[in-house]
């Protein structure tokens, strides 16, 4: 189960401003009536993005020069609420591949993380200069590179902050800690056997 | 009682870092750890992903003695008649079905008598208990936290680590205790105090730590006060939040299914109290909240911190700080709220009681106290949702139904039902809910122009019989009526 080692993201981005974007916003509740993560794509910001009555709004993600956009910057406290993965991998299946905020709710973090999806984090000035510079050119790229904690948006560089537990595992090719986590057997057990219930 | 009498040589711990060490398996490359989880609890949302997954790997359930489903978030609370109309939900229960009957996993079922919210069930059957970790693919995890465990939310790759190694890998968050010292007001509940502490941390505040909640107002409280407070600790940010255990939390558990056998009680109950966190012992921050200081709480926007007293007036942008204020402008055009204007007197269309924050027999008595001999207010629908259907049956031996119904509340069976809206319970256009759950995003309640204004369960009893949101104190001015129990 060996994985990709991921140490840059590079591709065009597209900007979602707002602090606390929670995850029913990224996928409401009713598109989770699945039993698989297949199709969700589709549904990653519905409620933003479309009215009822399926047209779509006014929205950077529906802004045709940012289609094909796979770096999403947005605010403050990206991903509250509710644990779903369904949310990252909405984000996923849609194109996006990594997140550049100005900071993330823990169990969204983790759960990108775990997606091979990098999330770090830039201050508020840096967000919004990178803001201007995709406004004024959509075809401008962006690196997230993760080794050396920076963010190159239209050759500017911007240095920002990846954290050191995510930064081992992307570029360690461990973001996925499922082949590990079951490489310990005998420590699982002996933790087991020490804890004095069940 | 505490560790440090018996080990002189040990610094005093905290329970978060006796348990953390306890459950520690070992330290993985990135720095995380590889932590043990004692019980899982899953439901039909997030665990199908994670069967998929562990079929696809080839793997079994390790310990599935350690693992209990219930199905919660998309059970439909007016019938249980199957199949459900809704041929999704109806085949998400048949999945959840299927994966524990094949991997030998206990659930309680629709059936069974014992169904409801997942982080109700936990502590109704014992299953829950102090010094545990309890893992459990929902964020509201946190509520077990009531009991002295280290509990938390996970995401559906997770539930598969768990499934498959009884494992996750995490990494150690920093603790904050949180005093509340002195005595709440008449009419100020849990759930008061943790809406105040979100609105004073704010939604972020907690990120990166687990909170750790005491003080003579969290000695005070009951088992399920408790484990109201803990349950929002994910809507400030904390991924989980806890109690120090004592006799009340021992009294709670003594009895349940799970708890343990008389034969071995003593030790469980010595060694439940020896957890609690050491005198002296280091926490990397410490906030103190006066209980005086908390009011009857309600929020007006579109996050859990966006909160005031029920004696005050809706922000406006003018008057918030500068990087607050398009945060501010963007709830005040989803809310429909006039920026400046007191919030008591908004205009309700519906009155939701019920959730994994607010859906427990204390809630239900202390409701109907207040609600005896009122009638729910015209055009207002309201809803009394059980969180579970052992509260439900206690509230119909007592005649707590009864209560509700009289007063124009429809009467439902357990479920998650609008607080989520992931079943037919939902709002319609922009309908404004006077809600005892815990989330007031954008959407949350099935309709994307929905409002709800969160609050205590007796304030939601209060913005139902007036059909606005109201101040309970003043609204039940006279002494509530004894319940027929």
């Amino acid at each position: 189960m060996a994985l990709e080692k991921i140490t840059t993201v590079t591709g065009r981005g597209v900007y979602v401003p707002g602090d606390d974007i929670d995850t029913d916003r990224i996928i409401p509740a009713r598109f989770m009536k699945c039993v698989t993560f297949d199709g969700l794509g589709q549904y990653m910001f519905h409620d933003v993005r479309f009215t009822e009555d399926g047209d779509e709004k006014t929205h950077p993600l529906n802004d045709p020069r940012f289609e094909g956009a796979s770096i999403l910057l947005s605010g403050e406290n990206f991903g509250c609420g509710s644990s779903r993965e369904h949310a990252p991998q909405a984000m996923y299946r849609f194109g996006i591949r990594a997140v550049v905020a100005e900071s993330f709710a823990e169990i969204f973090f983790g759960n990108s993380t775990t997606l091979g999806m990098p999330c770090v984090e830039a201050t508020a000035e840096q967000i919004v200069r990178m803001a201007e510079i995709i406004r004024a050119d959509p075809s401008a790229q962006i690196t997230v590179d993760v080794g050396s904690s920076t963010v190159t948006c239209g050759g500017e560089v911007f240095n920002v902050t990846v954290r050191e537990s995510a930064r081992e595992a992307l570029l360690g090719g461990r973001w996925d800690p499922i082949a590990e986590l079951l490489e310990a057997d005998d420590a699982i057990r002996e933790t087991a056997s020490r804890l004095p219930y069940l | 009682m505490s560790a440090t009498r018996q080990e002189p040589d040990t610094q005093p711990k905290s329970l978060f870092e006796k348990v953390w060490d306890a459950h520690s398996v070992r330290t993985l490359e990135n720095g995380q750890t590889q932590l043990f989880i004692g019980t899982h609890l899953i439901h039909e949302v997030t665990s199908p992903q994670a069967f998929g997954m562990l079929r696809d790997l080839n793997l079994r359930v390790r310990h599935p003695e350690r693992t209990f489903a219930t199905v919660d978030h998309i059970v439909p609370t007016d019938t249980r008649i199957e199949p459900f109309a809704d041929p999704l939900a109806d085949g998400m229960i048949r999945e959840l079905r299927k994966n524990c009957g094949e991997f030998g996993v206990t659930m309680f079922d629709t059936g069974s008598g014992k169904q409801g919210i997942v982080h109700m069930v936990g502590p109704e059957q014992g299953i829950t208990q102090p010094g545990m970790t309890v893992a459990c693919g929902d964020s509201h995890t946190s509520t077990h936290g009531a009991f002295g465990a280290i509990a938390f939310g996970i995401g559906t790759s997770q539930v598969r680590d768990v499934l498959a190694t009884q494992t996750i890998a995490m990494s150690k968050p920093k603790v904050r205790r949180i005093n509340v010292h002195g005595k709440l007001g008449p009419g100020v509940y849990a759930k008061d105090v943790v809406l105040h502490l979100i609105r004073v941390l704010g939604v972020k505040g907690g990120i990166g730590y687990a909170y750790e909640y005491g003080g003579s107002v969290f000695d005070a409280m009951s088992m399920e006060e408790r484990m109201t407070v803990c349950n929002m600790s994910i809507e400030g940010g904390a991924r989980c939040g806890y109690v120090n255990p004592d006799q009340a939390t021992v009294a709670y558990i003594k009895g349940r299914p799970y708890a343990p056998r008389a034969s071995e009680w003593a030790e469980a109950e010595a060694r439940w109290l020896a957890l609690a966190s050491d005198e002296g012992c280091r926490y990397d921050d410490v906030v103190n909240i006066r209980a005086e200081d908390i009011a009857p709480t309600v929020t007006w926007g579109i996050n859990p911190g966006q909160a005031i007293f029920i004696g005050e007036t809706v922000p406006t942008v003018e008057g918030a700080p500068e990087d607050e204020k398009a945060n501010i402008a963007e709830a005040l055009e989803h809310m429909k709220l006039t920026p400046g204007a007191a919030i008591a007197g908004t205009k309700i269309d519906v009155a939701f009681f019920g959730s994994c924050t607010n859906g427990r027999m204390s809630d239900f008595i202390e409701a109907a106290k207040y609600l005896r001999g009122h009638r729910v207010a015209a055009n207002v629908k309201a809803i009394a949702v059980p969180g579970s259907q052992i509260v439900k049956y206690q509230c119909e031996e007592l005649g707590i139904d009864q209560v509700f119904r009289d007063a124009g509340f429809e009467w439902r069976d357990a479920g998650c039902s609008m607080c989520l809206a992931m079943n037919p319970d939902k709002l319609v256009g922009d309908q404004l809910c006077a809600s005892s759950s815990n989330r007031n995003f954008k959407g949350r309640q099935g309709s994307v122009t929905g409002r709800t204004v969160l609050m205590s369960p007796v304030m939601v009893m209060a913005a139902a019989v007036t059909g606005e949101v109201s101040d309970a104190r003043e609204v039940f001015k006279t002494e509530p009526n004894t319940v027929s129990a």
